[in-house]
Order: C-alpha cells, then sequence, then structure tokens
C-alpha cells in the first residue's frame, strides 16, 4: 500500500514533523511493506508540494529514530531491526493512552470493574484475531524488542 | 497605520543566521532606497544562501518591489550596496544578467504572439534555452500553444510568463509577487512549478509574496519587511519556533487587564471577557515574568503557526478584540428586537 501522508498548512506542527509522525504511524500500523520502498524525497516534495529540504530532515530524523533506513542504491525502507521508541518512551506513551483511557471510561460513569472488564474483552478479541489472520504480514509484533 | 502604542518586537535577524558570506547568491549591505525624503527601503542587510528557496514577505508598500528593483540594477540605491551572484547589483553584466530569470508583477507577454510564438521569440535571446522546461511548464498550466497571449487568464499569463523565465534554466530566480491575482488552481500549478524547478541543481529562488499558506510549504527562508525595514530574516523553522503564544485564562471575578502592560516582544493581544492570548517574538525571562504578573488563574504557552506568528510581525501591532465578545452580540441582538 503506498504510503498516504497529507499535509496542512496554517497549523501549529511543522510540516517537517507532520511527516515525521504520518511516516511512523503507517510503519506502527504496517502500512509500508517491508520490500517497498518509501518515495523518493523528489518525488515525495513533488507529491506534497513542499519544500524537498523539508522532506530530506523528515527523513533524516526518522533514520535516526531508526524508523526507516537507507539501502544505499535501492532508497529508504522500513528498518528491519526496528525499535521506533525507546523503552522509556514506550511505557510514556502507554500510560498516557491508559489514562485517557480510565478518565474517560469514569467520566462516562462506569466503575473500575467494568473498565478492567472491557479492556480485558478488548485485549482477547485482538489476540485472537491476531491468531486466526493468515501471516499475510511479515511485521513482527509492533514494538517487540529484538 | 494608527493603533494603540506597543513597544516594537525585538527583531529575529540574528535567528540562526547563516554565517557563510562567499555562498551568498545575493548579498545585500545597508541597501537604501529613498523616493524624494521618503525611505522606501530602510538599511537593509540580509543574505540569501545559495540553494534556498527564499520567501520576501511583507504587507503592500513595504518596499518588497523596490529591493528586487534594486537587485536586479533597475533602480540604483540611494545608499548601502548589494552583490547579486557576485557582481555588484549596479552593474550587473550581460553574461550575470543570462544567469538570472526574473518573472515582474505584471506577468507582461506578448499580447499579439501564440504561446508557441512567445516560447520561439524568447528563446533568441537565451543560449541556454531548454526548450523541454518551457512545453512542461505550459502543458503544466494547461495552455494551448496556439491560443493567442492576449486571450489568455491571468493565471494562464502567470504560466507562459513562468515557462518563459524558468526555460532559460536560470541560477538564479527571483519572482516577484508570482501568485498575484491568481486563482486557486493557477496558484497551485505556480507553487508545484516552483518545487519543480528546484531540481536544477544549486538554483536559488527569491520570491515575495503575501501567501503565508504557500510560503510555509516551499520556502526554507525568509525575511519579513515591514514599513521599509527589514524585522526578520533566517532559515523559517528558526524564526517561527521563537515566536511564542500565551493563553492567560482569568477568574470571572478578576478579568483581564483593560490595558495590557508593554511587554519585550509582544506582537499582538487579543481579548475576550475571560482570556487574553498574547503572541510574543523570542519571550525570555522577563517576559515569562510579565505575563505571570497579569493574574491569571492560568497561562498556556503554546507554539503558534507559521501564518499566525507571521501575522504578528505583519499586521497592526497591538490589540484585537475578539468577534466572540459576547456583550456585542447580546446589544446587537438586543436592538433588533
Amino acid at each position: 500500500m503506498p504510503l498516504a501522508v497529507s499535509i496542512v498548512t496554517g497549523s501549529n506542527v511543522t510540516i517537517y514533523r507532520q511527516i515525521v509522525e504520518q511516516v511512523c504511524a503507517a510503519v506502527l500500523a504496517g502500512k509500508i511493506a517491508d520490500d517497498e520502498p518509501l518515495p523518493s524525497v523528489r518525488a515525495l516534495a513533488e507529491e506534497l508540494v513542499v519544500n524537498p529540504n523539508t522532506v530530506v530532515r523528515a527523513y533524516s530524523e526518522l533514520a535516526r529514530e531508526g524508523v526507516i533506513e537507507s539501502h544505499p542504491g535501492r532508497g529508504m525502507f522500513v528498518s528491519r531491526r526496528r525499535q521506533i521508541y525507546s523503552s522509556a518512551e514506550r511505557r510514556r506513551r502507554m500510560d498516557q493512552a491508559v489514562n485517557s483511557l480510565v478518565a474517560e471510561g469514569f467520566m462516562l460513569g462506569f466503575g473500575a470493574d467494568e473498565i478492567l472488564e472491557a479492556v480485558a474483552v478488548k485485549t482477547r478479541d485482538n489476540a485472537a484475531a491476531a491468531a486466526s489472520a493468515p501471516p499475510a504480514s511479515k511485521h513482527p509484533a509492533r514494538g517487540g524488542t529484538r | 497605520m494608527s493603533g494603540p502604542p506597543t513597544m516594537l518586537a525585538p527583531d529575529l535577524l540574528d535567528t540562526g543566521r547563516w554565517r557563510d558570506r562567499r555562498d551568498a547568491v545575493i548579498d545585500a549591505r545597508g541597501l537604501t532606497a529613498y523616493f524624494g525624503k521618503r525611505p522606501v527601503v530602510d538599511q537593509l542587510t540580509m543574505q540569501v544562501p545559495r540553494g534556498s528557496v527564499f520567501a520576501f514577505l511583507g504587507r503592500n508598500g513595504s518596499g518588497k518591489t523596490t529591493t528586487i528593483r534594486m537587485l536586479l540594477g533597475m533602480l540604483p540605491p540611494t545608499r548601502g550596496s548589494a552583490t547579486v551572484l557576485g557582481c555588484d547589483c549596479r552593474h550587473l553584466t550581460p553574461e550575470i544578467r543570462a544567469r538570472i530569470g526574473y518573472m515582474s508583477e505584471s506577468h507582461a507577454v506578448y499580447e499579439w504572439m501564440t504561446v508557441k510564438q512567445s516560447g520561439e521569440f524568447a528563446s533568441k535571446f537565451y543560449p541556454r534555452w531548454n526548450q523541454r522546461v518551457f512545453d512542461a511548464i505550459v502543458d503544466h498550466f494547461r495552455l494551448d500553444p496556439r491560443a493567442r497571449s492576449g486571450h489568455l487568464s491571468r493565471g494562464e499569463r502567470a504560466g507562459l510568463s513562468l515557462a518563459i523565465t524558468l526555460a532559460p534554466e536560470p541560477e538564479l530566480l527571483i519572482l516577484d509577487d508570482p501568485a498575484i491575482g491568481l486563482d486557486p488552481v493557477a496558484r497551485r500549478s505556480l507553487l508545484e512549478s516552483m518545487v519543480f524547478a528546484t531540481r536544477g541543481a544549486d538554483r536559488t529562488i527569491l520570491f515575495s509574496s503575501h501567501l503565508l499558506d504557500d510560503v510555509e510549504r516551499v520556502a526554507d527562508y525568509i525575511a519579513v519587511l515591514d514599513r521599509s525595514v527589514l524585522r526578520a530574516c533566517g532559515p523559517i523553522d528558526a524564526i517561527r519556533s521563537r515566536v511564542r503564544q500565551f493563553e492567560l485564562l482569568f477568574d470571572p471575578q478578576h478579568a483581564p487587564p483593560r490595558d495590557v502592560p508593554a511587554i519585550r516582544g509582544l506582537l499582538h493581544a487579543r481579548r475576550s471577557p475571560s482570556t487574553l492570548s498574547l503572541i510574543v517574538a523570542a519571550p525570555d525571562d522577563d517576559t515569562q515574568r510579565a505575563i505571570r504578573a497579569l493574574g491569571a488563574s492560568t497561562v498556556d504557552e503554546t507554539s503558534v503557526g507559521f501564518s499566525d506568528a507571521m501575522m504578528g510581525y505583519l499586521g497592526e501591532r497591538g490589540e484585537s478584540r475578539s468577534f466572540l465578545d459576547a456583550a456585542a452580540f447580546e446589544s446587537a441582538a438586543g436592538s433588533n428586537s
């Protein structure tokens, strides 16, 4: 599936940040195949109608963070050994997601047990779906340390 | 140009200044132009780095076109000097001129020629004419090569003008308000053509514009002229990151102060009955203290979008009231009933 990045101007997120975040999200969601190169700097700049240096900057940051890597002569690819976030950062993001989930649950008037139960059901469903799905994706478990 | 007096914001001229002048395609030092007794450009000092897409911002009459005319040797500076491609702008040689592509605000074309003839005519003046570039731009703007130039729309004329400017593959491209009068489709074609033009290795593009969203997309350096004076110059992200917004929320019994005290760097204040929003350039510890002394119950500091940051420099400095001022609406409603 091709990489779909869309840019908005006038936002308080810089264009370079928007590219970084959207590529990160696409990689995390498994939307970019391992063997498919990312668009070249020139191609992405012309597609998004942005300064090519902005794309260069976004790609270098993604490479520094270990999300993508350069295969000389072939282009940029999703990292084979990807560890997108440090373990502290993964923990922080997980806590953030849990915080908002719990806050939302309480705000809607659910009790602690009901929230726990909802999480348990959802987690089981996802695990079952992953186990029964055909092995179309060669991606390792997201976020797993290898 | 009147308005509530506020302190002038600090200029952002040293922001991540790019220092190697040897690689400046344009190097202006104290460039000044007087029309009569009035300075139209006042001591402009700036460098345009090679390979950059450099946007020149400022309101109408701020001196952008006059600066460009001086750089191209069409108007002698009253004081100061500038070099363009290493050559004094007052004595640009034909060889240097051939390396510069210039598109004026007027998008002037020879009205009796067709699009194709316009290209053929212009090509005779340039040893390095690239017909493929000409054809690509003409095609991109969806021009019919057989159409008479005089019958083209404003956007189409801009396309033809741009094709003629880009086909000689200039090392330095100077576009004076190229988007003026263009509809959104032509504007997008123009922007795409500018990104396309950066394919030329080391090509530098200097363009003036009022369209902040377009500038945010394609520029990597900007300069802001305000009433003849350069107020900000440098890499776009460095300048933008130094403009901050403070959102102050006040308790109902403690309304925002009537008059915002002079805060250094304050570009813009916007008020509603219970909030005060301040846009501030390069805030330091003193600024932070001054803002916290206003007595708000909460103060949130955020980054601002590029156009909001620039509005602070381009707009009237001072205060504007929120359109959502409830009292104003209520009294309007009251007078209707």
